[in-house]
């Protein structure tokens, strides 16, 4: 344990945390918007892994990070498309057909791996860029500001998302659509554009969650994300349904996932208890929505389809 | 009453004919309204009034007629083209976002002066402005959940004020207010009249169309019966038109026969869904052979007292005794048993269950006590005669005893209810908003059956939001606010004044002292 307890090992602990944090928080915010408009989206984990699929294969035959970060995004998007004309214009239950997207996508990304690439190839993942000045900080420098560009983009999201639900017309209307979506529409307020643009958007950030994963790992394979996704929506409760609440669940989450690493990969726990501890994360998971889930703040209309004049 | 215009119409519909899976909900439906005045759409539930306003508003599509606005024809395919034509509408039911502000829900749908950016100071501004001229207090960085609903009610009219609009459709908006809340909104509405804005009133309380309305147009079954103004008819007329027969307003009440107390509750408190006291010290007696009205503004504890007594909600101190037995602690069935049967307020929840049979509905109290059943095995034999009987004695219209109850209408639903709690020929009656919703024609034999029941010596607490039933039915008349007694009144004194200021929360004694003076809050005039 003391190997654990050195200031150096502490920070690589912290910042790896953070990095560690960026998937879920980036899906996690993605879930966010849509469920403050009334949409639950349980198919996360699917549509991370066909970003994380997609974002990989761009890479390994472009060489361009960039490229695999759009075409990640794009994957998301398209699968936000699919999943609301499910739910919006065919109206299907919104619980079942999530699962049915995460089976959809963890079938696809498997089988687009093992026809197109076959063997496990690595591709050059994404580097830290260091902030200027910022980056020169003691500690904190190292910590925060030593980090690749979807950590900056992820955590900047946060006051983005915010600031987007909570300060400007489009926001009022998500609001709105989510709580009481017959008063919205009686004041002309599309409650089906609404939740369009939040389910696209939303599942874009999936997509780009899924990406982030595999280029800060450098890798795909079947069911890279392995719960992720999951623990995304757990964590839009966990944050009552505020980015700022999301991304203190995605901290919580990504600091005790790099803790229960370090200890590892430093030897602090071995065999049998390893495993069991690496169980943490997921316990954790249930331990926190058990004890913090008041659900003060869950859009009264989530899940409910909107039919107008009914 | 406001001047009416003549000259052209704002609204004219012609012809509106819309037409359901096995019902036409509007025929060849004609309607105007000039600038100026307030024209009553009045009709039974179902008669097709607020089919033919969603149609106006977009929500619906006709299938055949024409909507001309100021002589134009116009077509609305949504709430937004409604909106766009000046066309506002307040809805039966709240239309507002409680987890937004005033101003948020004033806002929503509203282009925003600054594009991309919400910027609700100017909002705010202007929902002052409105409310120092209309006489509308509300206070625009309250959320909906904060406030009560006559400021609900506020809120929704400010919404359509200030979209400026020059057609108001107000679907129902009296159903939840007290009668001192009415009066305002009437202020407010003529205010909004006097400005040339046209309104449409849709109502059943016949007493509130006959003291607003311009003019009158009465819809049965979807078609138009009958077109007048307050001054050459009476609610009589009014009630015959909306029925197609004589109606009789007001139930025969023989004198009352009184004999000793039935129900007695003492020092009863019962706590609400957020666990917070809904019903607090509350005392009552009811006897024998009469009838004692709970009158309320809704949401003031009455569903939480109605379901204490029926053993649904269990009671946080006092006690309640129904035939001299204690029963605050008995369950629901030890309750039947003592003879004291329930008519509960929400008849689909929590008075039938939609998928079953009517006769599965009718023994849902005795389906374990012979003859119904015996030794574990339903008799059918017996339900089938047991249930007829019922089903012609209450005059329950049904196609089958097989038939789902969700099949039925409201009214006939409820007279299945009836039949089925007044089978086991009880001896306290709880009756839960026994005629709301449903159309006059039930309404009337339910009253009835109710007297009836009364002069065969049944004790009844007679729960209603419907002054004129609670007036009309019951011997004494206690006024329920915040959970508690305001105060009781025997029917000769109670008068819907007296009422209203008590179900206000203003006790007698207060009442006293304010008479002469203004009513505080009516505004401008």
């Amino acid at each position: 344990m003391s190997d654990f307890l050195t200031v150096s090992v502490l920070l690589a602990t912290l910042a790896s945390g953070i990095r560690l944090a960026t998937p879920f928080l980036l899906a996690a915010l993605g879930e966010t918007i849509g469920q403050r408009s009334g949409v639950l989206n349980l198919g996360v984990e699917g549509v991370m892994l066909l970003g994380a699929y997609g974002a990989y294969y761009a890479t390994l035959r472009t060489d361009s990070i960039l490229f695999g970060i759009l075409v990640s995004l794009i994957v998301g998007g398209v699968m936000g498309i699919v999943y609301g004309v499910v739910t919006l214009a065919l109206k299907a239950e919104q619980g079942i057909s999530g699962i049915g997207i995460f089976i959809f996508g963890l079938g696809l990304s498997d089988l687009l791996f093992q026809k197109q690439v076959g063997t496990p190839t690595p591709i050059d993942g994404l580097g830290d860029v260091a902030v200027p000045l910022l980056g020169d900080l003691p500690w904190v420098g190292e910590v925060i500001f030593h980090q690749n560009v979807l950590v900056y983009v992820a955590f900047l999201l946060v006051p983005v998302l915010w600031f987007v639900i909570n300060r400007t017309p489009f926001g009022l209307n998500v609001r709105a659509v989510g709580e009481t979506p017959e008063a919205a529409d009686s004041l002309g307020v599309s409650v089906d554009r609404t939740r369009y643009i939040t389910i696209f958007v939303g599942n874009a950030m999936a997509g780009l969650a899924g990406g982030a994963l595999a280029l800060e790992l450098g890798i795909f394979q079947q069911n890279l994300t392995n719960g992720h996704g999951f623990i995304a929506i757990a964590l839009v409760y966990f944050g009552a349904w505020r980015p700022s609440g999301v991304m203190a669940g995605a901290m919580v989450f990504g600091l005790v996932s790099a803790t229960v690493l370090q200890w590892k990969t430093l030897g602090i726990v071995v065999g049998t208890t390893a495993s069991i501890v690496g169980m943490f994360p997921a316990v954790l998971t249930i331990l926190v929505l058990v004890l913090v889930s008041r659900r003060t703040g869950q859009p009264s209309a989530l899940t409910r389809p909107f039919e107008r004049g009914h | 009453m406001g001047p009416t215009t003549a000259g052209s119409p704002l609204l004219e519909l012609e012809g509106i004919t819309k037409r359901f899976p096995g019902v036409v909900a509007n025929d060849r439906v004609d309607f105007d309204v000039r600038p100026g005045e307030v024209h009553t759409l009045l009709g039974e539930n179902g008669a097709g009034k607020s089919t033919l306003m969603k149609i106006l508003y977009g929500l619906y599509h006709a299938d055949e007629g024409e909507i001309r606005l100021r002589g134009e024809p116009v077509t609305i395919d949504s709430p937004s083209d409604a909106i766009e034509q000046g066309i506002g509408m307040i809805h039966q039911h709240f239309m507002l976002v409680p987890t937004l502000t005033v101003a948020e829900n004033v806002a929503l749908g509203l282009p925003s002066g600054r594009r991309l950016l919400q910027d609700l100071s100017p909002v705010q501004q202007r929902i002052r402005e409105l409310s120092e001229i209309y006489g509308l207090q509300v206070d625009p960085d309250a959320y909906i959940w904060q406030l009560a609903v006559g400021e609900r009610q506020r809120v929704e009219i400010m919404k359509a004020i200030y979209r400026d609009v020059s057609l108001l459709i107000l679907d129902e908006p009296t159903s939840v207010l007290t009668p001192a809340e009415v009066d305002d909104l009437f202020v407010t509405l003529r205010q909004m009249t006097d400005g040339g804005r046209g309104l449409v009133f849709i109502s059943h309380k016949l007493h509130e169309v006959m003291s607003l309305s311009d003019r009158i147009t009465v819809l049965r079954g979807g078609r138009v019966t009958g077109r007048t103004v307050p001054s050459e008819t009476s609610r009589e007329q009014l009630a015959h038109m909306m029925v197609g027969r004589e109606v009789r307003l007001a139930p025969n009440r023989s004198e009352a026969d009184v004999a000793d107390a039935r129900l007695t509750i003492s020092a009863l408190e019962v706590l609400g869904d957020r666990g917070t006291p809904a019903v607090t010290d509350f005392d009552l007696e009811v006897r024998s052979g009469e009838v004692v009205g709970i009158a309320g503004v809704s949401g003031n504890g009455q569903r939480e007292l109605a379901e204490a007594l029926a053993g649904l909600r269990p009671a946080a101190s006092g006690t309640v005794v129904m035939n001299g037995v204690e029963t605050t602690a008995k369950t629901p069935k030890e309750i039947r048993r003592l003879g004291v049967s329930y008519i509960p307020e929400e008849r689909m929840r929590d008075g039938a269950i939609g998928e079953f049979s009517v006769a599965e509905n009718l023994i849902l109290t005795s389906h374990d006590l012979p003859p119904t059943s015996r030794r574990g095995f339903l008799n059918f034999k017996q339900i089938e005669t047991g249930c007829s009987d019922l089903v012609r004695r209450f005059t329950v219209k049904t196609p089958s005893l097989e038939t789902p109850t969700a099949n039925l209408s409201g009214g006939n639903i409820q007279k299945l209810i009836i039949a089925r709690e007044l089978s086991g020929e009880p001896e306290v009656l709880i009756a839960s908003q026994p005629t709301r919703g449903v159309d006059i024609g039930a309404a009337e034999y339910i009253h009835t059956v109710l007297m009836d029941q009364r002069a065969g010596g049944i004790a009844i607490l007679l729960i209603s939001e419907d002054l004129d039933e609670v007036i009309g039915l019951s011997d004494r008349i206690a006024v329920m606010f915040e959970g508690r007694v305001m105060g009781i009144l025997d029917q000769e004194e109670a008068t819907v004044q007296r009422l209203g200021l008590l179900m206000a929360g203003v006790s007698d004694g207060e009442a006293e002292e304010r008479a002469g003076r203004q009513p505080a809050g009516s505004g401008p005039v």
